[in-house]
């Protein structure tokens, strides 16, 4: 028994076991639950029923079966590869998306530290930076789908992919400004920590999204441009062309394009809940002064999941709400309207903190 | 002539460009409907096809039927008039004497073949006797072999339920092949109740 606790206490180890564990069993089966979800809720918005269908002897679940039924579909479909595409390229670039998209969770906590223990994969310093790296990583994705589709949509998609993901992490950093200057740090932990403190005693939790309201529009606006959703889905923008950037996919590796774009989303959602709703700080949970360790920790997961689950929910009512941007739109959004708002949001900050800090 | 222009407001301003409260204003909308179906789909107009099944007014030309009279006999007296009325030909008679004297006229042969019949319910308007009515209520006939389709007397008088006024579903396996039961119908002499 000691010595299989010695062996799990290699870091080395114990990173695979928390990647294993936060990906296996959070974002994953989150980001599968969602390709459902997606359908069932537009359904729902829609005053429709949804899939309900697939089913195992009389077991349909309310269409929880679709989930496997689309898995099995997509791996027992052909997996086909246009004529002319740059063969080696074709086959990996679906798995960029998802690989970044994966990433993002390698810095998010999602419970506090027990002692040396902690629920995250790994505390780097540069935290967010590390998001903004694989972040970028996701374009190379789309634009290698489009660029060796050998396909003139998949192409144009891969260039509108390119064009807009680029634009938007320009504020999607400059955003964060804000938020890196209340907290005085780039560390995840360090941001989260700093939101577990108190305006007026401990009246108002010092939440991102109170320190920085503006700083959290534009970041969420950001992110949500970045997994290429509505009303950003230009990329796709099946009116006009097609699918876009993975027009000439089938089988799995579309599925895997789609996985990417609900991991992602899930990865948006907990990057958000992380950085502006106080991460898996429960407010005011201060003031139950002897609650015991393994309650908190189980608190915190829930309330890190619920708020998670809450900004899933979001994205996909958001996406069923709003109509598609035109293209030059979203570029003009971007670079006349929240670029300058973000410098702004910046400045205001610094000078605020100067100022009474 | 002058050409009429219509001027169209077009809505400007900080609130337009903010796009923020155009946004909540659809979020309310669409949170709205989806909050009404989280809890028990209230707003939700599906029809669950073959599980559920759409009301059918009692006008509604369905299927055809071959009404009785009281005493069980078929009320069609082999008159020829649906056949001569039928704008697609699909109606077959071939009238014959009955062994009971109280029926002079019968129709031996009685075929529909519901694939060329174009449902326009002129069949029932011809009959002098009320003997074919398309009161089913039989909305879709869907099977996978086209002789299925060609309903013959005996199905036709034996498809109705008036009570439920349901959806009478014929598997294939209720269906004898028309051929069968032509070839059976001379000795069968099957038009007396059953």
């Amino acid at each position: 028994m000691e010595n299989v606790l010695e062996i799990i206490m290699i870091p080395a180890v114990l990173a695979i076991i928390k990647i294993m564990v936060i990906i296996l069993l959070f974002a994953m089966p989150l980001g599968t639950f969602l390709t459902l979800m997606e359908r069932k809720w537009s359904a729902m918005i829609q005053d429709r029923v949804g899939p309900n269908r697939a089913n195992i002897g009389n077991f349909t679940g309310h269409g929880i079966m679709h989930i496997a039924a689309d898995g099995l579909k997509s791996i027992f479909k052909e997996d086909t590869m246009p004529k002319g595409a740059d063969g080696f390229l074709y086959l990996i670039a679906p798995f960029f998306g998802l690989i970044a998209a994966i990433a993002t969770f390698a810095v998010i906590p999602i419970a506090g530290p027990i002692g040396n223990f902690t629920f995250q994969v790994t505390d780097i310093e540069p935290g967010l930076l590390f998001i903004f790296a694989i972040t970028s990583l996701s374009v190379y994705g789309a634009v290698l789908a489009g660029t060796s589709s050998n396909s003139k949509f998949a192409l144009l998609g891969g260039t509108r992919a390119s064009a807009q993901m680029i634009s938007y992490e320009v504020f999607m950093g400059l955003a964060l400004m804000g938020v890196f200057m209340v907290y005085g740090t780039t560390r995840v932990s360090g941001i989260v920590d700093g939101q577990n403190e108190y305006w007026f005693g401990s009246l108002i939790p010092m939440w991102g999204v109170f320190t920085q309201p503006l700083g959290f529009l534009l970041f969420f606006t950001a992110l949500v441009a970045e997994t290429k959703r509505a009303p950003f889905d230009a990329p796709e923008g099946e009116s006009e062309i097609v699918a876009g950037y993975f027009l000439e996919y089938s089988g799995m590796r579309w599925s895997a394009f789609m996985l990417a774009e609900y991991v992602s989303l899930v990865g948006v959602a907990s990057l958000i809940t992380t950085l502006f709703f106080g991460g898996y700080h429960i407010p005011w949970l201060h003031l139950w002064e002897n609650a015991p360790q393994w309650l908190v920790t189980i608190l915190q997961i829930i309330k890190f999941s619920v708020f998670t689950l809450f900004f899933c929910w979001f994205q996909i009512q958001l996406r069923w709400t709003v109509p598609k941007f035109r293209f030059d739109q979203t570029m003009a959004l971007g670079w006349k309207k929240l670029l300058p708002l973000s410098l702004i949001n910046m400045f205001v900050t610094a000078f605020v903190i100067l100022a009474f800090a | 002539m002058e050409l009429k222009v219509k001027q169209v407001q077009r809505v400007d301003g900080a609130k337009e460009a903010l796009y923020l409260p155009a946004l909540f204003g659809g979020l309310r909308i669409t949170v709205r409907h989806f909050w009404r179906n989280l809890f028990g789909a209230k707003d939700v107009v599906t029809i669950s096809y073959p599980e559920e099944k759409r009301h059918v007014s009692e006008r509604w030309r369905g299927r055809h039927r071959l009404t009785r009279l009281d005493n069980g006999f078929l009320s069609c007296v082999a008159c020829y008039m649906c056949e001569t009325i039928c704008p697609s030909e699909c109606i077959h008679i071939e009238a014959g004497e009955h062994p009971d004297l109280s029926v002079e006229k019968y129709p031996v042969v009685f075929d529909i073949d519901e694939l060329r019949c174009v449902f326009c319910g002129l069949c029932v308007e011809a009959c002098p006797k009320d003997a074919i009515r398309m009161d089913t209520g039989v909305i879709s006939m869907a099977y996978t072999s086209r002789h299925t389709f060609d309903f013959t007397r005996d199905l036709l008088k034996d498809s109705y339920d008036p009570k439920s006024h349901s959806n009478t579903k014929y598997e294939d396996k209720d269906l004898p092949s028309p051929k069968d039961q032509t070839e059976a119908l001379p000795n069968s002499l099957g038009v007396p109740a059953t």
